[in-house]
């Protein structure tokens, strides 16, 4: 085993995504106690120009048609096979839709430990992942021998991931896909709504809070009157309360507007990592424990049925 | 079609969760759990296919309090076959374990499909889905919304960021990590669980010495430590009201 850093970069339609740069800024952090290099693994199909602003020591490159789209099969035999090769200290998955299809599939094939929901690193050594919803953080030791982790972003900044020096380029070869079970048969683009959140000044957010579809009105009222546009956290849009144009979150849009203000959403990581763009966030939510304080700006614990209605009123009165 | 749903019951993030006295747990004394909101979406993911093309359902969970109203629950909403793990759960309450032994036991059952949640809140060694795949050799495919069947083959809407699907084809078996069913959790009345409690049967299979390895052993459990938390404002709902009137012309938008 070495003490490299590896990291298993993730891009979608010819865009790296932000996570593989939150990953090698902590791979950065994590390989100065290991005293390894970071690693940037890439797969895909004539992509090797994307490495180009990656901050990392060696970018291993596999190319292979089959590689050009995200395919579990695909990716987790060609990564396994990087790792079994190389053995490294550990090795960096997005907490995502890619990371964590393969993540745990290495990490029954390969015998390797699997740490997920891994925030950050600290004391050289420790790992710290953040679980149950954004309230409890759990610290654990890297265990001996190569690690697996999945990465969730908050603690590490992107632009740390990316440098100006191009890295060395190190292609592997890819061995024979045969009788893959899995393909790709086409993208389907995100339904586009009447309006565009990721464009709006000032968004009222409804989360599981709202309680009912009935009372998606409330927030509806209040954003009529002060010329807002309301947008909702994934429960909301799997009750099909509001349509997945609203969503904000992990799977849904990334939002910055001046304003956030945030109804009954206790904030949970993969709402939270799409909404810390905003100028300001304000918490309406009657658990004083709620994770969306520790990230809001202003917070109340009223109880938004009570709250809402009398500021819609206020607001009506102020403009009239 | 033979459907396996593995679910597992998760803290109930509403109620104030506290760590135990050895720092490294959480305090399951003052617990209330829920299913894992990712496999209530599996269950009617499930239920929703037998409607479709017809399927046997069987739903499978550990022996933890609270697992026989989740079970008759799922009966009730149209679930074949019930079955709970006992053994000893404290030994090794994490999904490499768990995964060892769901493999052992559902390898004998033949499945076409297994769905489970794409992942539970308290994961903290991945999630359940790829393990099991891995164990079964069988692919796997998770965040997926929305699932179709045809012949030996099925279909797919695997969600990516900010909106984007990618439809997929998977060979079966295979197993799925769900997100969201493509309709929300149906709603069965109590008194339809109670009459299931009467007619239906939960089956009790024995876990074998669960074997923990690929988990990460917990050194500290703590609450997040925040630099900067939010000032508050009043909680009493006219005096906020005021408040934030004064906060929205101060920051321009109104």
């Amino acid at each position: 085993m070495n003490q490299d850093i590896f990291v298993a970069i993730e891009h979608l339609r010819g865009k790296v995504s932000d996570i593989s740069y939150v990953m090698l800024a902590a791979a950065r952090d994590l390989a100065q106690s290991t005293r390894g290099k970071v690693v940037a693994v890439l797969l895909g199909r004539g992509v090797q120009d994307l490495a180009n602003n990656f901050n990392a020591d060696q970018v291993v490159y596999a190319d292979h048609p089959l590689l050009a789209d995200f395919n579990p099969e695909a990716y987790q035999k060609t990564l396994a096979s990087i790792i079994n090769q190389h053995k490294p200290r550990v090795v960096s998955f997005g907490h995502t839709s890619i990371g964590m299809d393969i993540a745990g599939g290495i990490s029954v094939q390969l015998g390797l430990p699997l740490i997920s929901s891994v925030r950050n690193f600290s004391s050289g050594s420790k790992v710290i992942s953040q679980i149950c919803g954004g309230k409890i953080m759990a610290e654990c030791d890297l265990p001996e021998g190569t690690t697996l982790i999945t990465m969730i972003p908050g603690a590490y900044n992107p632009e740390l991931g990316q440098s100006t020096q191009i890295p060395t380029l190190t292609p592997v070869p890819v061995s024979a896909f045969e009788g893959l079970r899995t393909m790709l048969i086409q993208y389907i683009e995100p339904e586009s709504g009447d309006v565009d959140i990721t464009k709006e000044p000032l968004l009222i957010a409804v989360g599981r809070g709202i309680q009912n579809q009935d009372n998606i009105s409330l927030a509806e009222e209040l954003a009529q009157a002060i010329g807002g546009v309301v947008c909702a956290s994934r429960p909301v849009v799997d009750q099909g309360w509001l349509p997945t144009s609203r969503l904000v979150g992990k799977s849904g849009s990334t939002v910055k507007p001046k304003v956030y203000l945030a109804l009954g959403i206790s904030g949970a990581p993969e709402h939270v990592e799409a909404i810390t763009g905003s100028d300001v966030i304000i918490a309406v939510n009657t658990d004083s424990a709620a994770p969306i304080f520790n990230i809001a700006k202003y917070g109340t614990t009223a109880d938004l049925f009570d709250l809402v209605p009398i500021l819609t009123q206020q607001i009506r009165n102020a403009k009239s | 079609m033979n459907i396996i749903v593995p679910v597992k019951l998760v803290p109930d993030l509403v109620e104030e969760l506290s760590i135990d006295p050895a720092g490294t747990a959480l305090d399951t004394a003052w617990l209330r759990m829920i299913v894992n909101e990712f496999d209530d979406h599996a269950i009617e993911q499930a239920i929703l296919l037998k409607e479709k093309v017809g399927a046997h359902v069987t739903v499978i969970s550990t022996n933890i309090e609270g697992v026989d109203d989740l079970l008759f629950t799922a009966a009730a909403k149209g679930a074949d076959r019930l079955i709970k793990l006992t053994g000893d759960l404290e030994a090794g309450n994490n999904n490499h374990a768990l995964a060892g032994e769901l493999a052992r036991i559902i390898r004998e059952m033949n499945p076409d499909v297994i769905l489970t949640g794409v992942q539970a809140h308290n994961d903290l060694d991945g999630s359940i889905g790829p393990q099991l795949a891995g164990h079964l050799g069988m692919p796997y495919i998770g965040y997926v919304a929305g699932v179709d069947v045809s012949g030996d083959n099925v279909i797919v809407r695997k969600e990516y960021p900010g909106g984007l699907i990618g439809e997929m084809q998977a060979s079966l078996p295979a197993v799925f990590g769900i997100q969201a069913a493509e309709q929300p959790p149906r709603y069965v009345a109590i008194s339809k669980v109670r009459q299931m409690m009467k007619t239906s049967n939960i089956e009790e299979f024995d876990l074998a010495a669960l074997d923990s390895t690929g988990a990460p052993v917990v050194t500290r459990m703590f609450q997040p430590e925040v630099a900067e938390r939010a000032s508050m404002l009043s909680d009493n709902p006219d005096e906020a009201a005021g408040q934030l009137i004064s906060l929205f012309k101060e920051l321009g938008t109104l």
